[in-house]
C-alpha cells in the first residue's frame, strides 16, 4: 500500500462534537467520547427496531392470509366497534404528539418541568390506550371472539395483542426514565433512553396505524 | 403431598426417565433402544460430573467464575461460544453415526425404534444448525472481527454475554432432554399439524420450540451487536473497502441474522400459542392454515443458509491469500459478490416446497431466482482459483481444508442447481439426494470453514500452534469421510429412497447405506482426530509457541491489513505480510 494512504489517527474533537449525530439529541460539546457512546446505542437501536418491525411485519402478512378462516365463527362485523378503535387510535396520535413535545423539551429547555410534564401526559395517554384496549378484547371475549374459536382469531389475538404487549413494555420503560431523572438528574444515560424510547413510542403509533387501517377499518369496510 | 409434587413436577413422571420402558417391556427392540438411551443420558450425566470434579480438583471454580463465565470480552465470549460448538458437535455426530448404522441394517428392520430415529434426525439437526454451526460461526466472528477492524470489544458487551447465556440455555435443554424426557420427533423444521397438540402432545415438541427460540434470539441480538460495532467501531482509517473479507461477511451475515432470524422467532412462537393457548394458527381444523408456518419457517431458513456459509467463505478467501502468498484476487468482486448473495437469499425461500401446492409460474420464477445465486457464488470461486494460480501455496491444515471445500462445495453447487428445477425437484423432494446436496454444502462449507479458522486463528488466541500431524489427519478423514457418507446419498435419493427412513424393503439399497456408515466410521475416526490433535497439542504446546522473539505477536492478515491501514510498518517476518 502507497504512503498517501496513511491515515492521521487524531480525529478533530471539537468537530466532531458539533455535527448533529441524529436529531433530538443535546448532548452538548462537552461531551465528544460520551457522543460517541451515545450514537452507538441510539443506532443499535434503530437495528433493533428493524428486525422488530419484520416481526410485525410477517404478523399482519398472516393475518391477512387468515381473513377467510373464520370456521363458522364472529368475523370482523360481529366482534369490532368502530368507535373505541377510533378513541384508541387517537389517544395513540396524540401521545406521540406529547412524545414529541417532551423531545423538543428535552432538546431546548435547561428546566425539566417541562419535560416531565409532556413525559407524564404521554404516559397517561399510553394507559389509556391500554385500558379502551383490554375493554374491546373484553366485548369481543363476550361476544364470543376467542382466539380458540377459529384461525381468524387466533391471527388477530396473535398481531393486536403483540402490540399492546409492547404499548405496556414501553409505558413500564416510561415510568423507569421518570424514577432515573428523579434520581439521578438529566444525565446522559436518561438522556439517551428517553431517545431511545422516543424511537419505540413512535414506531409503535405506526404499527397501530397499520392495524387500525388494516384491521379495523378493513375489517368493517 | 401429591398436589404438591404435581405443581412441582407437573407432567413429568418416572417414565421421563430413559430406562423406564425397558423396565416393563422386555421386548428385545425395547431393550436395545433403552440400552442406547440410557447410555446417552449417562454421558451427559457423567460428561457434567466430571466438568464440576475436574474444575473442583483444580480449584479453578472462583477463576472459571470471573474470568470466563462473566467477562464481558469478547475474545473470551468467542472461545465459550466455539466450546459450546465443540460440545455439540459431538453429540450430534455420534447420532448421525447411529442413524448411519440403523440404516446400514435397516433392511427390514433394523435396531431403533421409528420414535428413536425420530429423535435422531431431529436431535442431530436442530443442533448441527442451532447449536453447532451458529455458536461455532459466531464465536468466531466474535474472536476476530473485532481485531480486525481494530475495536476494542464489541459495541454492546454485556449484550454479547446475554447471546452467549441464550445460546447456552438452549443448548443444555437439548442435553437435559437426553436424561428426562424424550425430544421432538418433528425433524429440524418441525412442521404443524405433526407438532400440534393433537398429534404430539408430550414434551418433546415443546423442548424443541423452547430451545430453538432461545437460540434464534440470541443469534438476533449477535446479529445487531455485530452490525452496529462494524458500521461505528472502525478504527480511524479502516474504511469500509479496507476492511478484510472477513469483516465484510461478518457483516453480511449479522444483516441477514438481523432479518432471517425474526420469521423463525414468529413461527415458532405462533406454533408455542397453538400448543400452550389452543391457538388455531396451523392446526388442520377450525381455519388454521399450516403453509403459512412453512412460509416463515423458510423465511428464515434460507437465508439461515446464507448465515452459515457466508462467514466460511470470508475464512477462506483469508486462508487462500495467506498460504498462496498472494494479495487476494478481485477483493471489490468478493465483496459485491457477498452482497449479492446476501440479498438474494432472501428471494428464493419457496424452493424448500415446490410440491407443497403453488402454480407452476411460480415455482418457475423461484427457480431461476435460485439458479441466479450460482453466479455469484461461481465468481467467488473463481477468484479463489485464481487467487491460488501462481502462487507460493503452502498446504498447511487450514489450506487442506480450503481445497477439500473448493473441490466438494463446487460439487454441491451443482447439485444444488439440479434441485433447484422444479420439474425436477418433485422426483426427488424428500430424498436422500436432498440430505446429500444440504451435507455436501454444509460440511465442505460451513464445518470446513470452522475447522480452517480454528486450525488459522489458534495461535492468535493460544500463543501456540495447533499440532499439525493430527491436523492433517482430522482433515483428510473429514474430506474422505464425507465422499464415502454422503456421496452413496445422492445415488439412493435417485434409487427413490426417502429421507428420515427407519427401515426399507428395498435390497438394492444396501450395497449404498452399507458404504455410507463406512463413511460415517471415518467421520467418527475424524473427531477423534481433533481431539487428539487438540490434546497432542496443549501437552506440546511450548514447543509450539509462536511468541518467541515477535513483539507483535503471530501476525495474521487481518492484524496485518489493520496496521498496513493505519501507516504503520511491522518489524520482522510481519512485515513479508504487509501488501
Ligand atoms: C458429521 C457428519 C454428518 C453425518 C454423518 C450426518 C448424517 C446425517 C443423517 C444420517 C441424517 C438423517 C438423514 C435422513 O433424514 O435420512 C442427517 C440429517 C441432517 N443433518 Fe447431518 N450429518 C452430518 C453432519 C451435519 C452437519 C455438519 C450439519 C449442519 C451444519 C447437519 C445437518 C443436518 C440436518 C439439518 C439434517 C436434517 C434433519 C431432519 O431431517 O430434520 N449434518 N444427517
Ligand atoms: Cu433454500
Amino acid at each position: 500500500m502507497s504512503q498517501n494512504n496513511v491515515i492521521p489517527i487524531e480525529h478533530n474533537a471539537t468537530q466532531d462534537a458539533q455535527k448533529t449525530r441524529h436529531p433530538g439529541l443535546n448532548l452538548g460539546p462537552a461531551h465528544a467520547h460520551e457522543e460517541d457512546t451515545r450514537e452507538e446505542m441510539v443506532f443499535g437501536f434503530w437495528v433493533f427496531m428493524m428486525s422488530d418491525l419484520i416481526i410485525f411485519g410477517l404478523l399482519f402478512a398472516t393475518y391477512v392470509t387468515m381473513l377467510g378462516g373464520t370456521a363458522g365463527g364472529p368475523g370482523p362485523s360481529e366482534l369490532f366497534e368502530m368507535k373505541s378503535a377510533f378513541i384508541e387510535t387517537m389517544l395513540l396520535l396524540a401521545s406521540s404528539f406529547t412524545f414529541g413535545m417532551a423531545s423538543l423539551a428535552l432538546k431546548y429547555r435547561e428546566d425539566r418541568t417541562r419535560l416531565v410534564f409532556w413525559l407524564v401526559v404521554t404516559l397517561l395517554l399510553g394507559v389509556a390506550f391500554l385500558f379502551f384496549e383490554l375493554k374491546d378484547f373484553h366485548t369481543m371475549f363476550d361476544n364470543g371472539g376467542v382466539p380458540s374459536r377459529s384461525g381468524y382469531l387466533s391471527a388477530f389475538f396473535s398481531l393486536v395483542p403483540l402490540h399492546g404487549l409492547h404499548v405496556t413494555g414501553a409505558c413500564i420503560w416510561l415510568v423507569a426514565l421518570l424514577g432515573q431523572l428523579a434520581v439521578y438528574g438529566l444525565d446522559a444515560p436518561v438522556k439517551t433512553g428517553i431517545l431511545r424510547l422516543a424511537i419505540l413510542w413512535h414506531f409503535l403509533d405506526i404499527v397501530w396505524i397499520g392495524i387500525f387501517s388494516l384491521v379495523y377499518l378493513g375489517g368493517l369496510s | 403431598m401429591s398436589d404438591a409434587m404435581s405443581s412441582i413436577f407437573g407432567r413429568l413422571g418416572w417414565d421421563a426417565l430413559p430406562f423406564w420402558s425397558m423396565l416393563h417391556d422386555h421386548s428385545p427392540m425395547t431393550l436395545i433402544n433403552g440400552v442406547i438411551a440410557t447410555g446417552a443420558a449417562g454421558m451427559v450425566v457423567l460428561g457434567a460430573l466430571a466438568a464440576i470434579v475436574l474444575v473442583s480438583w483444580l480449584g479453578k471454580w472462583k477463576y472459571l467464575w470471573s474470568e470466563w463465565l462473566t467477562s464481558p470480552d469478547h475474545k473470551k465470549i468467542g472461545i465459550m461460544f466455539i466450546v459450546i460448538a465443540l460440545v455439540m458437535l459431538a453429540r450430534a455426530i455420534i447420532e448421525a453415526v447411529f442413524m448411519r448404522a440403523q440404516q446400514a441394517v435397516g433392511l427390514d428392520g433394523g435396531f431403533l425404534t421409528a420414535e428413536h430415529f425420530g429423535e435422531l434426525f431431529t436431535t442431530h439437526g436442530t443442533i448441527m444448525v442451532f447449536f453447532m454451526a451458529m455458536p461455532f460461526l459466531t464465536g468466531i466472528i466474535n474472536y476476530v472481527m473485532p481485531l480486525q477492524i481494530g475495536a476494542r470489544d464489541l459495541s454492546f458487551p454485556v449484550l454479547n454475554q446475554v447471546s452467549l447465556g441464550l445460546t447456552a440455555a438452549g443448548a443444555a435443554l437439548v442435553m437435559i432432554s437426553l436424561v428426562l424426557a424424550p425430544f421432538s420427533t418433528g425433524g429440524w423444521t418441525g412442521y404443524p399439524p405433526f407438532t400440534e397438540l393433537s398429534y404430539n402432545p408430550g414434551a418433546g415438541v415443546d423442548y424443541w420450540i423452547w430451545a430453538v427460540t432461545l437460540s434464534t434470539l440470541s443469534s438476533t441480538l449477535t446479529g445487531i451487536n455485530f452490525a452496529v460495532t462494524i458500521f461505528k467501531k472502525r478504527a480511524p482509517g479502516m474504511k469500509l473497502f479496507r476492511m478484510p473479507l472477513f469483516t465484510w461477511t461478518a457483516l453480511c451475515t449479522a444483516i441477514l441474522m438481523i432479518f432471517g432470524m425474526p420469521p423463525l422467532t414468529v413461527a415458532t412462537g405462533l406454533l408455542a400459542l397453538d400448543r400452550y393457548l389452543d391457538f388455531h394458527m396451523f392446526t388442520t381444523d377450525l381455519g388454521g392454515n399450516m403453509m403459512n408456518y412453512v412460509n416463515l419457517f423458510w423465511a428464515f431458513g434460507h437465508p439461515e443458509v446464507y448465515i452459515l456459509i457466508l462467514p466460511p467463505f470470508g475464512i477462506f478467501s483469508e486462508v487462500f491469500a495467506t498460504f498462496s502468498g498472494k494479495r487476494i484476487y478481485g477483493y471489490k468482486i468478493l465483496v459485491i459478490a457477498t452482497m449479492c448473495i446476501a440479498v438474494l437469499s432472501f428471494t428464493v425461500w419457496l424452493h424448500h416446497f415446490f410440491t407443497m401446492g403453488q402454480s407452476a409460474h411460480i415455482n418457475a420464477a423461484f427457480g431461476i431466482a435460485t439458479m441466479l445465486i450460482g453466479i455469484p457464488t461461481g465468481v467467488k470461486v473463481y477468484d479463489w482459483m485464481l487467487t491460488m494460480y501462481r502462487g507460493r501455496i503452502r498446504l498447511s491444515v487450514p489450506m487442506v481444508y480450503a481445497i477439500g471445500f473448493i473441490m466438494l462445495f463446487v460439487l454441491g453447487g451443482m447439485t444444488g442447481i439440479i434441485l433447484a428445477t422444479p420439474s425436477v425437484d418433485y422426483q426427488i423432494h424428500n430424498s436422500l439426494f436432498l440430505v446429500a446436496h444440504f451435507h455436501n454444502m454444509l460440511i465442505p462449507g460451513l464445518l470446513f470453514g470452522m475447522l480452517s479458522a480454528t486450525n488459522f486463528w489458534f495461535p492468535k488466541a493460544f500463543g501456540f500452534r495447533l499440532e499439525e500431524r493430527w491436523g492433517y489427519r482430522a482433515a483428510f478423514c473429514w474430506i474422505i469421510g464425507f465422499m464415502l457418507a454422503f456421496f452413496p446419498l445422492y445415488v439412493l435419493g435417485l434409487m427413490g429412497m426417502p429421507r428420515r427412513s427407519v427401515a426399507y424393503f428395498e435390497p438394492q439399497y444396501l450395497p449404498w447405506t452399507i458404504m455410507a456408515g463406512i463413511g460415517a466410521l471415518v467421520i467418527l475416526c475424524a473427531l477423534l482426530c481433533l481431539l487428539l490433535q487438540l490434546w497432542v497439542s496443549i501437552r506440546d504446546r511450548h514447543a509450539n509457541n509462536v511468541f518467541v522473539g515477535d513483539p507483535l505477536g503471530w501476525p495474521d492478515a487481518g492484524m496485518v491489513g489493520l496496521l498496513t491501514a493505519a501507516g504503520i510498518q511491522l518489524p520482522g517476518a510481519a512485515r513479508d505480510l504487509q501488501h
